[in-house]
């Protein structure tokens, strides 16, 4: 597939997200609701569970399928409560030892009058500056679209995977090329030069791990995807949280310098 | 002079239209005369307002961005930027001191791709802030940028996480943090470390904001209320701490690193000595 298909690809209406794997993946989940400030945003689901066995926070974007519940989850864009829900979510994992597993998938944060009046920009940036300090295992999985700072809010982590199919951009391609040349159409274009997909976010070591998802059905991605996830939460289990910590600064240190 | 700049000489004001001499208008902190708007300032003009005279140290000076992902057009872009701005990057980063007090501090510059966040921005903030938690220093910075920029792709995106790890060392280490937003921040810089000071100022009337006015306009379909976006409105909503006026800002800066000086004994402000 080239780019822009897998962008397609991404955004497809039937393509699982958050609530998919978690429904999966988790046995035992129990949600848990609202940012304890303002509300709760049905855009970001989270929760407790066990994965594979062993007790894990969980977190995942999810748009919906019905109408009904398209409109409850604000078709997938998250709300300042959903980053600060998430957060708090965190913050109570890091208490009792527990590591995040975190899905990734939306076009971006909601961009809304609401959304900048409770601080849009404020509650990705203080999700970010936690989570770079966050005293438990945090791995991020981009399973749908990832998009700018609206998916980086639940990406900072110590291993990040990827679907094959799936991208992750700084700027959606239509948005990158209305800005540069003023044409939405070639959005193609954008999408080449952008350097979104799987492979590429792999060669730049701003993923470690890709799932295959050709010829293979969801429920074998989806079982793929946790083999992977359980192995890398063992394999944090065995660092000082020190180590971690630096593991993970040094992750993001070496990007771009 | 056959080869020498093109000197710029006057300055128009894009509220009012006033076009005022530049000689003029650093002698009035680049407010306009006519209609009192603050004009944009580049980042050694805001350096001179701020920093005593003679102390600022530059570090990484000469860092200029490459082209990772091999961007369509962003060499030359890069090249007609810094012809243009006369800067290498859109952040000025180094030492200083204000009224006597050291710090660290970076400034960022819209005339540089509208101070845009690609690598370079954010390695030399990122090493910045690791020298500061060395030296233990208090950081300034002062923002302007449209976000992150486009052309280095996810490499801009990660910028936002790497130079957050940066402050959290920063702050762990007890240091202080001081932000002041200037028009206009937004997009990824919003959402990373212009939010993040643990004093967070604005200048008044300054665009502070995550998303583009335009596009929620033209997402929503709504109308956008007076003031959207502007310091005032963050203010309003809690975002910041305060609103400084140029006339003020040095000393107010002045006041919060003195408050914020740790003790010689390096125990709490309030130990007995």
């Amino acid at each position: 597939m080239k780019p822009y298909e897998k962008v397609q690809a991404a955004r497809r209406s039937d393509r699982p997200l958050g609530g998919y794997y978690i429904s999966r993946m988790i046995d035992n989940f129990v949600e848990l609701h609202g940012d304890r400030r303002f509300g709760d945003d049905g855009a970001i689901i989270g929760g407790v569970g066990f994965l594979g066995g062993k007790p894990v926070t969980v977190i995942g974007m999810e748009r919906g399928t019905s109408v009904e519940e398209r409109m409850q989850r604000n078709f997938g864009y998250p709300s300042p409560e959903g980053y600060r829900k998430a957060l708090r979510l965190m913050k109570e994992a890091e208490k009792f030892h527990r590591p995040v597993v975190c899905f990734i998938g939306c076009a971006g944060a909601y961009c809304g009058i609401d959304a900048e009046e409770r601080g849009q920009g404020e509650a990705i940036a203080e999700n970010l500056y936690e989570m770079m300090g966050l005293k438990t295992p945090v791995i991020s999985v981009v399973v749908g679209e990832g998009g700018s700072g609206g998916a980086l809010a639940l990406g900072v982590c110590d291993t990040a995977i990827m679907l094959e199919n799936a991208v992750y951009s700084v700027i959606s391609p239509e948005g990158c090329a209305s800005i540069l040349w003023k044409d939405a159409a070639k959005a193609a274009e954008a999408a080449e030069a952008l350097k979104l997909t799987a492979e590429d976010l792999y060669k730049f070591e701003v993923v470690e791990q890709i799932i295959r998802e050709q010829g293979r059905t969801a429920e074998e991605i989806c079982a793929d995807l946790k083999a992977a996830i359980v192995a890398e939460i063992e394999a944090k289990r065995s660092m000082t949280t020190e180590e971690l910590l630096n593991a993970r600064y040094a992750k993001f240190r070496k990007i771009g310098a | 002079m056959p080869f020498s700049f093109e000197k710029v000489v006057t300055k128009t004001c894009k509220k009012c239209g006033e076009e005022t001499d530049v000689e003029i208008l650093e002698k009035k902190l680049h407010i306009c005369p006519a209609c009192g708007a603050y004009l944009r300032m580049g980042a050694y003009e805001r350096l001179a307002m701020i920093a005593d005279a003679g102390s600022f140290a530059e570090m990484d000076g000469e860092l200029e961005s490459g082209d990772p992902i091999s961007f369509p057009g962003y060499g030359e872009k890069l090249a007609q930027a810094r012809k243009d701005s006369r800067l290498p990057e859109a952040v000025v980063c180094g030492t200083a001191r204000v009224e006597g007090s050291p710090c660290a501090v970076f400034v960022m510059d819209s005339n540089f791709m509208m101070g845009s966040m690609g690598s370079v921005v954010g390695e030399k903030i990122t090493r910045l802030f690791e020298t500061a938690t060395e030296k233990g220093l208090p950081v300034i910075g002062f923002t302007t940028s449209g976000g992150a920029r486009m052309q280095e792709g996810i490499i801009s995106l990660m910028q936002m996480a790497k130079v957050s790890g940066a402050v959290k060392r920063h702050s762990d280490g007890g240091n202080l943090y001081i932000t002041v937003l200037t028009d206009p921040t937004t997009g990824g810089v919003t959402a990373s470390f212009a939010m993040q000071g643990d004093i967070i100022m604005a200048e008044p009337g300054a665009l502070v904001g995550f998303a583009g006015a335009r596009v929620i306009e033209q997402t929503t379909g709504k109308k956008l209320p007076h003031g959207f976006q502007k310091a005032e409105f963050l203010l309003e909503h809690g975002f910041v701490d305060r609103i400084e006026n140029r006339e003020r800002l040095k000393s107010t800066l002045s006041n919060l690193l003195k408050t914020h000086e740790k003790p010689e004994n390096g125990g709490n402000q309030y130990e007995a000595v």
